[in-house]
């Protein structure tokens, strides 16, 4: 058996979705920008998949959801082009955002802040959140924007979002959020909440890679990203992905349709796995687990470093996480485990485990077994757990590293 | 980059077989306990290294037969990656029937080497390099205990680069003699920063005593001195010329002459002058100048008096002199 327990960092396309995908590569294949039949014979399958994503997140049609390469793209572009818009060509200097953000807003920002913008990495609680009032003591007049994650791909954490949204309105400030790991987990209702920016990405929910998206909420200005032709109205440019699109579409309607049905089903699976590891001695897992995305799990074992971990994981066929790799140049310990203030001992001891629906029980039972085999082994290596005492003047003070 | 780098090797596919072979099945994995290696007759001696903080920590175990100074056992404990438990249960298999002394040789150069399926590639990827280095540290620890001295002692250099193991002295003599400007070009010359990357500058894997950003830095303040020195040594002696003496040298030597062939002149006409700065361009040295007082607006200032000053600066300091009023 393998198991593939990597769901946050990719999914297996549905295959319900390449179906739909298949006629628009090689039968339907003409640009939809041409006049003729060949160009316009993709236009249902492409407006189909407009009012799927439209609906997947109740966007009202006065919103534009433009179709990006991925959700990279998407934040890249908001985080940029706010740049120009109101810091460049306008009087703001300031964005905000948080300290557990992807990468692509981290660095980013780290690039802004180059370009001489102001940027407030906001801290997160010992739940791995940033707190709403947290947001409102940062926001000045200078504030242009406010970057937060919608869910943490790391830990699962669900932001307060809706109460952030509320404050961004009452400041006048516009509201990006990466949501990048909720779409398609867990609701995502954008009557019920404000954004003015979502990012999303189809290979998160089942979808093919290379096709995300940006919420653009009434279609407010945004300079864009990609200049070119006049495609999705000028907002990004580049022929249209159609079967990416169609896919993205039909993904994101099968994640969404039932999302609650299937989160429970999921969140049932991912309980009953948590229930088993967290049994073992000396182990404790990030946040609370109501307020997590029913499929994640980051897990620390106390004596396991978390790329040996890994490494025993794959060795059963089992692929998982770790944000505490130790060959990583610049990130010594699992950054998000640091930030939620976990003991330092724990923070290269973290293993994340995140499900989907194709998960199976009989997966959840082959990895429980699997996994404590695992820290049974690596434990019995393990220097924490060794009997004998060293020699006077042997121990370690303290981390002699770093 | 370049096309290999595109996808990027997969970390644990560089790995050698040894390796992975050693990380599933480690064979001296375990502990030795104080009271069997007295049953023995032998003396135990167990260091730590690291600590699970640091996200790294090993910890060595050696059974000594006091008569010969003799490792007759060892083993280790260890938290870490697979890299990490191979590189210790090499360690220990080269410790194995060594004296102490001769175990203190053994550098994680050595750790590495043994972990490599054929001699000319490399047991890790680069940035696993240094987890053999925590192997080479634990032994000096070890040895430090038996031998009741300090650990640092064995060592006599200080090593910026563990992983390549360059020394401080030997990077400082590479940036002079090279002329080096930035850390790429002292990893081209060295393998200094070529691995783990911890040595580079702050922040990095590991916390480091020196780092090469501050090494380049200082080492190229140090040849400004001595480049400044020299000039001034060579102004002192008369002998250095106007293009190579720094800016402070150049406006004292010129208000020097000034003061000594210009002004007199100026003042008898009720005028003065100051130089304002000096800028060296491709063709000319040029000296900005201000005229005060009666020579501001003189018919002359522009042309007699102009060239007399720059004839004068010309004659006495470089032909490349231009004199320009401001």
């Amino acid at each position: 058996m393998q198991v593939y327990l990597d769901n946050n960092a990719t999914t297996m396309v549905d295959p319900l979705v390449v179906q739909e995908m298949m006629p628009f590569f090689s039968e339907i294949y003409g640009n939809p920008n041409s006049l003729h039949k060949f160009g316009t014979a993709s236009h249902p399958a492409i407006s189909k998949a407009i009012d799927q994503v439209y609906t997947a997140i109740n966007a009202s049609d006065a919103d534009d959801i433009i179709f990006t390469s991925c959700a990279t793209e998407s934040n890249n572009w908001v985080l940029q082009s706010i740049f120009t818009d109101y810091i460049v060509n306008g009087d703001k200097n300031h964005i905000i955002t948080s300290e557990v953000e992807h990468p692509s807003v981290l660095s980013t920002c780290k690039f802004l802040e180059e370009q001489g913008v102001k940027v407030t990495y906001l801290p997160v609680n010992d739940q791995g959140i940033v707190e709403a009032e947290t947001v409102r003591g940062f926001i000045t007049e200078k504030t242009a924007l406010v970057s937060i994650m919608w869910a943490s791909n790391e830990t699962g954490m669900i932001f307060p979002i809706a109460e952030i949204g509320e404050i961004c309105k009452e400041k006048g400030v516009l509201f990006h959020s990466d949501a990048v790991q909720a779409v398609g987990k867990i609701r995502v209702d954008l009557q019920k909440v404000h954004v003015d920016f979502i990012s999303m990405s189809a290979h998160k929910f089942h979808g093919p890679k290379g096709i995300g998206a940006l919420y653009i909420k009434d279609s407010q200005a945004l300079t864009p990203l990609l200049h070119g032709g006049e495609h999705m109205g000028g907002r990004r440019s580049g022929t249209l992905n159609v079967p990416y699109i169609v896919g993205m579409g039909k993904a994101i309607e099968l994640a969404t349709e039932n999302i609650e049905i299937t989160g429970a089903k999921i969140r049932e699976k991912r309980d009953r796995l948590e229930d088993a590891l967290v049994e073992l001695s000396d182990t404790f897992v990030v946040g609370e687990r109501w307020n997590r995305t029913p499929n994640t799990i980051l897990i620390s074992i106390r004596g396991v470093e978390g790329e040996g971990m890994l490494w025993d994981l794959n060795n059963g066929q089992i692929g998982a996480s770790t944000g505490s790799a130790c060959a990583s140049e610049d990130l010594e310990a699992n950054t998000v485990m640091l930030a939620i203030g976990a003991d330092n001992e724990l923070a290269h001891t973290g293993i994340r485990l995140s499900l989907s629906r194709f998960t199976t029980d009989e997966e959840v039972d082959y990895t429980i077994n699997h996994f404590k085999e695992a820290v049974a082994r690596l434990r019995a290596i393990s220097s924490s757990f060794a009997k004998q005492q060293p020699t006077v003047g042997g121990e370690v003070q303290e981390c002699e590293l770093h | 980059m370049a096309k290999a780098d595109i996808l990027g090797e997969s970390l644990w596919d560089a790995y050698s077989d040894k390796v992975t072979t050693l990380m599933n099945n480690p064979l001296h994995q375990g502990e030795i306990f104080e009271a069997d290696a007295q049953a023995r007759g032998h003396k135990l001696i167990v260091a730590d290294f690291g600590a699970e903080s640091c996200g790294d920590a090993v910890r060595l175990y050696w059974e000594i037969d006091s008569k010969t100074d003799t490792i007759v056992n060892s083993k280790f404990k260890s938290f870490g990656c697979g890299t990490a438990i191979a590189s210790s249960d090499v360690m220990t298999e080269l410790c194995i029937g060594k004296t102490v002394k001769e175990a203190v040789k053994i550098t994680n150069i050595d750790v590495e080497m043994a972990l490599r399926d054929d001699p000319e590639t490399p047991a890790v990827p680069p940035q696993k390099m240094h987890c053999s280095v925590m192997a080479y540290d634990v032994i000096k620890k070890a040895a430090g205990l038996y031998m009741g001295v300090d650990s640092e002692s064995f060592e006599e250099e200080i090593i910026v680069c563990e992983c390549a193991r360059v020394s401080l002295k030997t990077l400082q003599e590479v940036i002079k003699l090279n002329d080096l400007t930035t850390i790429e070009q002292i990893t081209d010359y060295t393998k200094a920063g070529g691995f783990c990357k911890s040595c580079i500058k702050p922040g990095g894997h590991e916390e480091r005593e020196y780092y090469l950003v501050d090494i380049l830095r200082d080492t190229r303040r140090e040849m400004d001195e001595e480049k400044m020195k020299a000039a001034a040594d060579a102004s002192a002696s008369g002998e250095s010329k106007f293009e190579d003496m720094t800016l402070v040298q150049q406006i004292k030597a010129v208000d020097a002459i000034i003061d000594d062939s210009v002004r007199q002149f100026l003042v008898m006409d009720g005028g003065d002058m100051e130089v304002i700065d000096i800028k060296p361009t491709d063709e000319y040295i040029d000296i900005y100048i201000r005229y005060l007082g009666a020579c501001n607006g003189c018919a002359s200032s522009a042309t007699g008096t102009l060239y007399a000053i720059e004839s004068t600066l010309k004659e006495k300091l470089s032909s490349n002199i231009r004199v320009l009023p401001i």
